[in-house]
């Protein structure tokens, strides 16, 4: 079990910071997450005390920022159960999935061939293979969704075929917060020859992730989403899937020597996807993340998210000016409307009581035609949030009426 | 201008009255060139105008879409004053409100409803709502004064 006020010390953010002139409950966690201490001071200490750059200088200062550095990638390969070679720092998420799809898709598929996603996934995971399919001749796919949003291996294994080579999907939805059956998923593709990527962008910051246990061929994640900074993100994938793949930029660090000729002898991976100079500070700040969130256990924060998810919705439920979309979903995520607000509206009427969720059409779809409205709000809690930010945030929901909305203005 | 329109308790029933029963809410053009779609890049508001000249005076205004009530009820107001106005006095009851929604001087005279929104500014993340649509009858305007 969790001690969370003692957690809620190490958090700048959440200690007495106020919205609105109301205690922040900040519940948008998905979007990203506020950082400890550990974080925020790995982050000041690389500018106060190293401020080097990493792989060149022949100096202590560079040589010693340089091990912590090459360090954290060892601590990341050690929190998802892969090999050290096989994480290759990136921006984020979306540079994860961008290169995954220019990187490996652009170079490996052709006509006729298809990659298979769903209706629910995140624009930065489904975008680029528009692109990918564009250039290559390849076609994309789409799983079908149950009613409810749900994507089940029954319509995951029917919508499977040979010519499918890629399988793209996220393994917790941005909009839903369900859990994707992805080692099923992996399993039966693999038997097909095809290849899964998996969007880890709302799992790995809350469930244990071990790309070995799943089978994945690719993950992606962001740092900032699991209380590392912003800018960086990582990229895991099979050495041999990374061998088989082209960098997408070029320049100082991914080369081990070019000639005049226009002769490039690449830097094997992950180096040959890492050109120029990286957020150093950032991706030194992801290993701090890592190593704190392990100290609380990543079964904990699994298991705590969605027992206050669970309670939260034992509460809305008995709300009767609240549709609730996805109650079912084991994950700290809820996806609601309030009966006739307007999502925005709704959203602006608790941001005036302190309380920051997200409004919006978090993928137009699968909301228009599985949920039948077009724009949601969307409350996402992290291992930091509160039973009674939670009873705060309830309560805050029966006031919310267009009437309230409109006095906010004045 | 008359007291009552400084009254908080009316301006916020002139907003209610406009979202629940928006004036002009409909889009009867057929022909795009007259209409705009004004999609936010910063929040979900999503709406349609259009408008009709003859003889340099508008003659018909419209629109549709999904919005938040300061969205709708900004561009039901805005539908109803710049109705039988020449192209020219549109834009100056335009750009009156858009100075009002962003704190400069403006003319309250000119505005009558739509002072409703004079303290908008206050929530800095819904000027945006409250200029989407009438940004957009704006640059329909311009565009029938540029033929």
């Amino acid at each position: 079990m969790l001690n969370v006020s003692e957690i809620r010390k190490d958090f700048p953010m959440l200690n007495n910071k106020k919205m609105s002139n109301y205690p922040l409950i900040y519940l948008d966690n998905a979007a990203t997450t506020f950082k400890p201490d550990c974080v925020i001071d790995t982050v000041v200490n690389y500018y106060k005390n190293y401020s080097c750059n990493i792989h060149r200088g022949d100096y202590e200062l560079s040589y010693q920022i340089s091990d912590e550095y090459d360090k954290t990638r060892k601590v990341v390969a050690n929190f998802i159960n892969s090999e050290d070679k096989e994480v290759v720092f990136t921006s984020g998420a979306s540079e994860s999935l961008n290169l995954i799809a220019y990187g490996y898709g652009m170079n490996n598929l052709t006509k006729g061939d298809v990659i298979l996603t769903c209706e629910a996934e995140h624009a930065s995971n489904i975008l680029p293979w528009f692109k990918v399919a564009e250039k290559t001749g390849a076609t994309i796919e789409y799983i079908p969704l149950q009613n409810d949003g749900v994507l089940s291996i029954e319509n995951f294994k029917k919508a499977m075929h040979s010519n499918v080579k890629v399988v793209t999907l996220a393994h917790i939805s941005n909009v839903l917060g369900y859990v994707n059956p992805i080692k099923e998923i992996t399993k039966i593709a693999h038997e097909y020859n095809a290849i899964v990527i998996c969007d880890g962008a709302q799992s790995v910051p809350h469930v244990k992730v071990d790309v070995k246990d799943l089978d994945i061929d690719f993950l992606a994640f962001s740092g900032h989403k699991m209380c590392a900074a912003t800018g960086v993100g990582i990229m895991y994938g099979k050495y041999d899937l990374l061998n088989a793949m082209e960098p997408f930029m070029l320049g100082g660090g991914s080369n081990a020597r070019f000639d005049m000729c226009g002769n490039i002898q690449l830097k094997n991976a992950p180096f040959k996807f890492e050109s120029g100079t990286p957020a150093i500070e950032a991706v030194l700040s992801i290993g701090a993340a890592v190593k704190y969130l392990e100290k609380i256990g990543m079964d904990n924060i699994e298991e705590y998210e969605l027992e206050l998810k669970k309670y939260a919705i034992s509460k809305i439920e008995k709300l009767e000016n609240i549709i609730c979309y996805n109650s079912l979903a084991e994950t700290g995520i809820i996806t609601f409307n309030v009966k006739d607000v307007f999502a925005q509206d709704a959203a602006c009427y608790l941001n005036s009581k302190g309380i920051a969720v997200r409004a919006g059409n978090h993928c137009a779809k699968i909301l228009m035609n599985t949920l039948n409205t077009s724009e949601t709000i969307r409350a996402s809690f992290y291992f930091y949030n509160t039973y009674e930010e939670v009873d705060f945030f309830v309560e805050t929901l029966k006031e919310v009426t267009v009437e309230n909305c409109i006095n906010i203005l004045f | 201008m008359s007291q009552y329109l400084k009254d908080p308790m009316f301006l916020r029933q002139i907003i209610m009255d406009h979202y629940q029963y928006p004036r002009n809410h409909e889009l009867v053009n057929e022909n795009d060139e007259f209409q705009l779609h004004m999609a936010s890049e910063s929040c979900i508001d999503d709406i349609t105008v259009e408008i009709k000249v003859e003889d340099n005076k508008i003659v018909h205004t419209g629109f549709d879409g999904v919005a938040c009530t300061i969205a709708t009820s900004s561009t039901s107001i805005m539908s109803e004053l710049i109705l039988n106005k020449s192209l020219d006095e549109a834009v100056l009851i335009i750009n009156n409100y858009l100075d009002m929604v962003s704190e400069k001087e403006y003319d309250e005279d000119m505005l009558e409803e739509a002072i409703a929104f004079s303290t908008v500014s206050k929530q800095a993340n819904r000027i945006k709502c409250a200029t989407i649509g009438i940004d957009g009858f704006l640059k329909l305007i311009e565009k029938e004064i540029a033929k």
